[in-house]
């Protein structure tokens, strides 16, 4: 069979798919978060993980962090669709292989279990900067800090050893010394 | 301590100082404080439609022509959902709306009241911005802020929704000064760089083309003007697409006709073997490219445009200049002028085996068709009606399907702002209304609406507009009693399976026509087709044509679906050796 061949055309050359994170500074008023999450299932763009919370209550910003994959050129266009929005002031965009930037995602885990393995498993978050929030005779409750792929393998490790809920955040970012995005 | 004014009072103290003249309405029960106030505004008068669609198509028709925005005023619930369309039509073409809603009171919000919808919801992927005023002090600022997203940068639609409880509500205003320089999120800071490295393609091309859009009308008459000095200074070749008709004057020999699916056979294959495209106000829409891969192979690709999204989005290009048509354009005219004195010259001689070439694909005379003494050919009746027309300023407007493409091949528009056609969504029942709107905009104008009898009949109520406003629009019906478009469709690419494409018990127009209280014209004979144009254009009053044509016409030529530019159908005697096959088929 030939390639499809159609009026509403279909790219025969696929694009390598880079992992993005977007930071998005809006205003902090009702209805952003639907224009900018809006914007991306309207135009079949992909979220990975989104994060937002107001970062300053003067100006009433907020700070929105999504990751998200596509080709270079989607990359660009939600970069440009993004800044046509009226409450969207400015947007940066980081590849996540990007080393002048630090990713972080947070996860608190639920393990219910004997002694024995509840050590064992906060033995294996050490690396991850667990910070224990409960805890109890047959169970606890464990902050950890970390990229996301790291949470994926911990979640699977854990797993066995009795973990019964995450919950996660997305990925937020910031980039390193001295320079703040402009 | 100054006075206080309601929220309807601050609605039209902002429309009268944003210099609105018209609104186009129905009301309701929540925008009724509003509908209160309007008789305390000699200044502004309102047009009552008799759907809200066709107030949002009439204010469109109201923006295209006369470069002013257009406002709709509607009332909660089903007047927002019946708007939708002609919002997001407005959105696809880049059209500057300003819609007004009524919404119930704050406190009633989320409590599924009596005609209430969340209408910012609805709106929001087919409006530039919203705003759901839920303080009265926002009122005055949002109103503002509304025009200003709604007619700078790209231009678009946009929408405010006024609960009913604000409309009551008091506060304060002070008199809007309009800023000289807008900013905001308009793009227009091209460098002399960029303008140089034009210069130098231009000044290198041998096979070049000039595609322009609906971005130069949008970019006002002034750039049409611009474009015309441009274009004759660099000798080019100049194609439009369907938005972009008039800017360039399309009975001048530099003018290749439209391009894309049903455009010329010259046009598309300037576009796909030249070695310099400059894409003025366009956007690479796919029924311009056709096939992607294949869209114009050997070119070095240049794009002005004022949105910097529209840059890259579907073909990549190796110059991109974002600004202002106008402004673009003029700094190229200056660095023309200036720099270069020889290019206008040399440039001549380096193109001229250039337009032989484009010499012989006009010879194949690509918008030919067999005429016939017993029927009317509908690209026959359009030629006539330009004819008949063309010494007076015309304005058209058209419905969507096979006679909007006849009515862009056939008619030939020499200035901005007379062609209003849904491009971007096309809105079956777009014409009847935008025909409305065109004619207050210009009254004393004759605007004709090119419509098909499908379509016509989506937003037909609209006549009785017409005639409680006695404007004396032309709506000339190509009657072919098909969904024409839909009906060549499934000939080419269905086997000839006509499914649900006729339409049985149309009414009969005439009668129809004075039903609402205008005058009802037939023709199905060629022979009295140009004296009953001739007294359709006379007559002092809406009109309703009935012109019956040939009901197994095609619109040629055509690029069919999985073809590149160069492959097109060229009518009927070239039709067998270009089947659609295989995929194609089904994704069209």
């Amino acid at each position: 069979m030939s390639s499809p061949k159609s009026a509403y055309s279909i790219p025969t050359k696929k694009g390598k798919l880079d992992t993005h994170i977007f930071v998005v500074w809006v205003d902090n008023e009702s209805g952003v978060l639907a224009r900018v999450v809006g914007l991306f299932s309207g135009r079949g763009y992909n979220i990975e993980s989104l994060a937002v919370a107001e970062v300053d209550a003067t100006k009433n910003i907020s700070r929105i962090t999504i990751v998200t994959t596509g080709t270079p050129q989607v990359i660009d266009q939600i970069k440009l669709q993004l800044k046509k929005l009226v409450p969207v002031h400015k947007v940066a965009d980081f590849k996540r292989e990007d080393k002048n930037v630090i990713f972080k995602e947070m996860a608190l885990l639920k393990i219910v279990a004997q002694k024995k393995k509840i050590e064992k498993c906060l033995k294996e978050c050490k690396k991850f900067n667990p910070v224990i929030l409960d805890k109890t005779n047959k169970s606890v409750v464990v902050q950890i800090t970390a990229l996301r792929r790291e949470i994926d393998k911990m979640s699977k490790k854990l797993k066995p050893l009795g973990l019964t809920s995450t919950s996660r955040t997305g990925a937020i970012a910031m980039t390193r010394g001295a320079q703040t995005f402009k | 301590m100054s006075k206080l004014y309601t929220g309807a009072e601050i609605v039209f103290k902002c429309l009268e100082d944003q210099e609105v003249e018209y609104i186009f309405g129905y009301p309701g029960g929540a925008v009724l404080p509003i509908y209160d106030e309007l008789k305390n505004h000699s200044s502004i008068k309102h047009i009552l439609v008799r759907h809200e669609q066709g107030a949002g198509h009439a204010a469109e028709g109201y923006a295209r022509s006369s470069g002013k925005p257009g406002v709709v005023l509607v009332t909660s619930g089903p007047g927002a959902t019946n708007v939708v369309t002609a919002l997001t039509d407005a959105y696809m073409d880049s059209i500057p709306l300003v819609c007004i809603s009524g919404q119930v009171p704050t406190h009633l919000i989320g409590t599924d009241a009596f005609q209430e919808c969340d209408t910012t919801g609805i709106t929001r992927p087919c409006t530039k911005h919203n705003w759901l005023v839920k303080d009265i002090k926002e009122l005055p600022k949002v109103m503002h802020e509304a025009f200003k997203v709604a007619t700078t940068g790209r231009p678009g639609p946009v929408l405010i929704d006024i609960p009913k409880d604000i409309q009551f509500a008091k506060t304060n205003y002070t008199k809007f000064k309009k800023e000289k320089k807008l900013n905001g999120k308009i793009h227009n800071k091209f460098s002399e760089d960029e303008i140089n490295q034009l210069i130098d393609l231009i000044s290198k091309a041998k096979k070049p083309v000039v595609y322009t859009g609906g971005g130069v009308i949008n970019s006002g008459p002034q750039a049409s003007e611009s474009l015309k000095e441009f274009v004759r200074l660099i000798g080019f070749p100049i194609t439009s697409t369907l938005q972009g008709l008039g800017a360039f004057p399309g009975d001048d020999n530099q003018f290749i006709g439209m391009l894309g699916m049903h455009g010329t056979y010259e046009a598309n294959n300037a576009m796909h073997d030249c070695d310099l495209l400059i894409n003025i106000g366009a956007r690479f829409d796919d029924r311009i490219t056709g096939k992607i891969d294949e869209f114009s192979p050997k070119s070095k690709k240049v794009h002005i445009d004022i949105d910097p999204s529209s840059i890259n989005k579907i073909i990549k290009v190796d110059l991109a200049i974002v600004g202002d048509v106008n402004e673009v354009i003029k700094s190229a005219i200056k660095k023309i002028n200036k720099k270069q004195n020889g290019l206008k010259d040399s440039n001549k001689q380096r193109i001229s085996k250039w337009w032989e070439q484009i010499q012989k694909w006009r010879t194949k005379d690509s918008l030919g068709f067999i005429n016939s003494d017993k029927e009317i050919k509908p690209q026959h009746a359009v030629k006539r009606l330009y004819e008949l027309t063309k010494n007076q300023d015309t304005f058209i407007t058209t419905e969507v399907g096979q006679h909007q493409m006849w009515a862009a091949q056939h008619y030939k528009f020499n200035k901005p702002n007379r062609w209003m056609t849904s491009g971007g969504l096309g809105t079956m029942g777009y014409g009847l209304p935008a025909a409305v709107g065109v004619q207050i905009a210009h009254p004393d104008k004759l605007v004709i609406d090119i419509a098909g009898e499908a379509s016509v009949l989506m937003t037909i109520q609209e006549m009785s507009t017409a005639v409680q406003y006695n404007l004396p629009i032309k709506i000339f019906i190509l009657n072919n009693q098909y969904m024409g478009m839909v009906r060549q469709w499934q000939e080419l690419l269905h086997e000839k399976n006509y499914s649900e494409s006729y339409s049985e018990a149309l009414p009969d127009f005439v009668k129809l026509a004075e039903a609402y209280g205008c005058k009802g014209i037939k023709a199905d004979n060629p022979d009295e087709l140009d004296d009953k144009i001739k007294e359709m254009i006379d007559y002092n009053g809406p009109v309703i044509f009935d012109c019956h044509v040939d009901p197994n016409e095609n619109c040629f030529p055509m690029i069919p679906s999985g073809k590149p530019h160069n492959q097109m159908i060229l009518g009927p005697s070239d039709k067998e050796e270009n089947k659609i096959t295989g995929k194609g088929k089904s994704l069209v």
